[in-house]
């Protein structure tokens, strides 16, 4: 591990040298569709932290993402902050909010964290309409000021860019060796001296801020408002369904599952066999069905695969042996 | 991750002692409660119906957890669509009751085939079934609101609008029916898998797969079976809920939650702890909606999943789910 990556770092160049130059190439609607595609990259990313690499599972992201939207139109309504300077105090709000929740979900696994994630993604929504003068009921709120398409591509870019680097710092040395020693087996880390309550809340509270950074970029991306609406129960299963898609416990997938989820809502919109707005859902839900089924272990077990399917057709060459 | 853990060594369920005396206690609470005022006893039997249907719905879902070992999130699409074809078949002519039965029937082979087409090819994977199902949810819902339109649709009312007086309390025969119904159909399935061999055949795939198809028991077509047959009780549930809410794709979402949330505080593995879980839901639904001024209809779910989490902090395994005990 301790040789340079030469590979990786040089699709990871060519991927920065191709963002840096597309929006030049794009129009301004195209522009918010690829800053979103990179709000659900770093919210997969954030989920992949917890579900892939931690083993904790999670139907409940939307609600970080709740919180973190707010955060960032509550700081620009009252205080008038730069919205640059909202992203990392939703960061921080929300990884307090991870840390809160990670704690009593050591309790929990497997399904019935899953339904306690699940219980939180449906109540986070309702306390705008709850508590509608301070947070403004099913209107929402919005931003003093709406940001223009390039500064979204380029603000959430830079956050995904960020949050990868940040995932791959983290998840290479120690804490991630933890991490992935809890997934496999909780027992055996703890006998080889993982703190596990430190670590799980931990990742939750990480992969938590991930989901709030998203949910600020979110909420700018649809023009500043932020609404109980946008923070559905949908938009945790989207981002289950792009981490599943990606392929969990690699980051290699990620981008992959990003574009899957932005990407295809729209695309799937066009397909003309229907010829209905409700097609829409048909033809989405179709097709991640279809790539489950072809692609059990998302992006990520394809490309191990093909892989696999290299080397031993290189080592099965007579010429190299 | 989401029942990744290995096939558990035991799966017998049974109350512990605190537990009864809790449900007893409970029970003696609304008794008299009942017995004090008439609103009380109004709102405990709306609930009871209300929790019939939570709680067939959420045996639907352990059904299928205990065979496939994941939470089918499509269960309450699929009630939906079920519901929507009932609604069919009385536009062309047929009885409410008749067309309740031959629904039961379409039900049932829908779900086979679910699980034949969709569930069977990733089942070796619980991340891909949980996703499949998550797909299947928004491929109904499409498809439903494709055929039937969003808009608010009605049916024939199975049980009128009559009441009944008991005393100076008022029963709809609405929420008397609806309970019958339920229960009904719990018994009968209960009965299905206690006295048959096809039953015996069911929980044994269930149980032990590779002991069971060592046997001879189908053990693939046991599991479809299971599928078909949730999808009965989750029909069962829809056409019961149809009544009061009526026919909308969106009908089932905040019923499949409360089954859920039944479901797990049943212990998901024992289909009687579900059925309990969901009449305790609903009561205390209904109770603290009438109780408590604090808790308006938007904060009626966060207070309800509140609590769930708390007995679930004492009890991480439900009341009625065994703690789990694996080999490392």
């Amino acid at each position: 591990m301790r040789h340079l990556p030469v590979r990786q770092l040089l699709v990871i160049g060519v991927a920065a040298v191709v963002l840096a130059l597309l929006p030049f190439q794009l129009s301004g609607y195209h522009q918010t569709l690829a800053a979103r595609v990179a709000l659900y990259f770093v919210a997969i990313l954030g989920l992949n932290i917890l579900t892939g690499y931690s083993g904790q599972i999670s139907i409940g992201h939307g609600a970080f993402m709740a919180i973190g939207g707010y955060t960032t139109v509550l700081l620009s309504i009252h205080q008038d902050l730069n919205l640059i300077l909202t992203l990392p105090v939703s960061f921080a709000v929300a990884f307090a909010a991870g840390i809160l929740v990670g704690i009593p979900a050591l309790r929990f696994s497997g399904v019935y964290l899953a339904l306690a994630t699940f219980a939180l993604a449906v109540s986070v929504p309702q306390f705008p309409l709850k508590f509608s003068t301070f947070l403004g009921g099913s209107n929402g709120l919005r931003t003093t000021v709406t940001p223009s398409y390039l500064w979204l591509y380029g603000v959430s870019w830079a956050c995904a860019a960020a949050s990868f680097v940040l995932a791959w710092l983290l998840l290479r040395g120690r804490i991630g060796r933890a991490f992935r020693a809890i997934r496999d087996s909780e027992v055996a880390a703890a006998s080889s001296g993982v703190a596990l309550p430190i670590y799980k809340t931990l990742a939750f509270g990480v992969s938590a801020a991930y989901a709030g950074v998203a949910g600020s970029l979110l909420v700018l991306v649809t023009n500043g408002y932020a609404q109980p609406g946008l923070f559905g129960i949908l938009v945790s299963l989207q981002i289950l369904i792009g981490a599943a898609v990606a392929g969990l416990g690699s980051l290699r997938g990620v981008l992959v599952g990003a574009l899957f989820i932005a990407l295809l809502p729209t695309v799937a919109a066009d397909v003309p066999v229907i010829g209905s707005t409700h097609g829409q859902d048909v033809v989405f839900g179709l097709i991640v069905i279809l790539v489950m089924i072809l692609l059990p272990n998302g992006f990520v077990g394809l490309l191990s695969g093909l892989e696999r399917w290299f080397k031993t057709a290189i080592k099965s060459d007579p010429k190299t042996s | 991750m989401l029942g990744l853990a290995k096939r558990k060594t035991s799966v017998t369920t049974g109350g512990s002692l605190p537990v009864v005396a809790l449900l007893a206690a409970v029970c003696v609470f609304l008794a008299i409660g009942c017995a004090v005022s008439s609103i009380f006893a109004q709102q405990t039997v709306a609930g009871l119906a209300q929790g019939a249907i939570y709680g067939s719905l959420a045996l639907a879902l352990v059904l299928i957890y205990r065979a496939t070992e994941v939470i089918n999130f499509a269960q309450g699409e699929m009630a939906m669509a079920t519901t929507y074809v009932a609604y069919q078949l009385t536009i062309w002519g047929l009885t409410f009751w008749l067309a309740f039965f031959v629904t039961l029937l379409i039900a049932f082979a829908f779900g086979v085939i679910v699980q034949v087409v969709f569930i069977r090819p990733v089942q070796h994977s619980v991340i891909a079934v949980v996703i499949v199902t998550i797909g299947l949810f928004i491929l109904i819902d499409g498809l439903v609101t494709w055929k039937w339109g969003g808009e608010l649709r009605f049916m024939a009312a199975p049980f009128g609008n009559n009441v009944y007086r008991l005393g100076s309390v008022t029963l709809s025969r609405q929420d008397i029916g609806v309970l019958l119904v339920s229960i009904l159909s719990v018994i009968i399935l209960w009965a299905l898998f206690k006295f048959t061999k096809i039953g015996l055949g069911m929980r044994a795939a269930a149980l032990r797969p590779a002991a069971a198809s060592l046997v001879g028991v189908r053990v693939n077509w046991m599991l479809a079976l299971g599928w078909g047959l949730a999808a009965v009780l989750g029909a069962v549930a829809g056409m019961m809920t149809e009544p009061s809410t009526f026919l909308q794709p969106t009908m089932m979402q905040p019923i499949l939650l409360y089954a859920f949330a039944a479901a797990v505080l049943g212990g998901l593995e024992s289909p009687a702890g579900a059925a309990i879980g969901g009449v305790l839901i609903g009561v205390f639904m209904n109770l603290i909606g009438q109780y408590v001024d604090f808790a308006t209809a938007e904060l009626r779910l966060p207070i309800a999943f509140a609590v769930l989490l708390v007995v679930l902090l004492v009890k991480p395994n439900g009341l009625f789910g065994r703690r789990q005990v694996r080999r490392v």
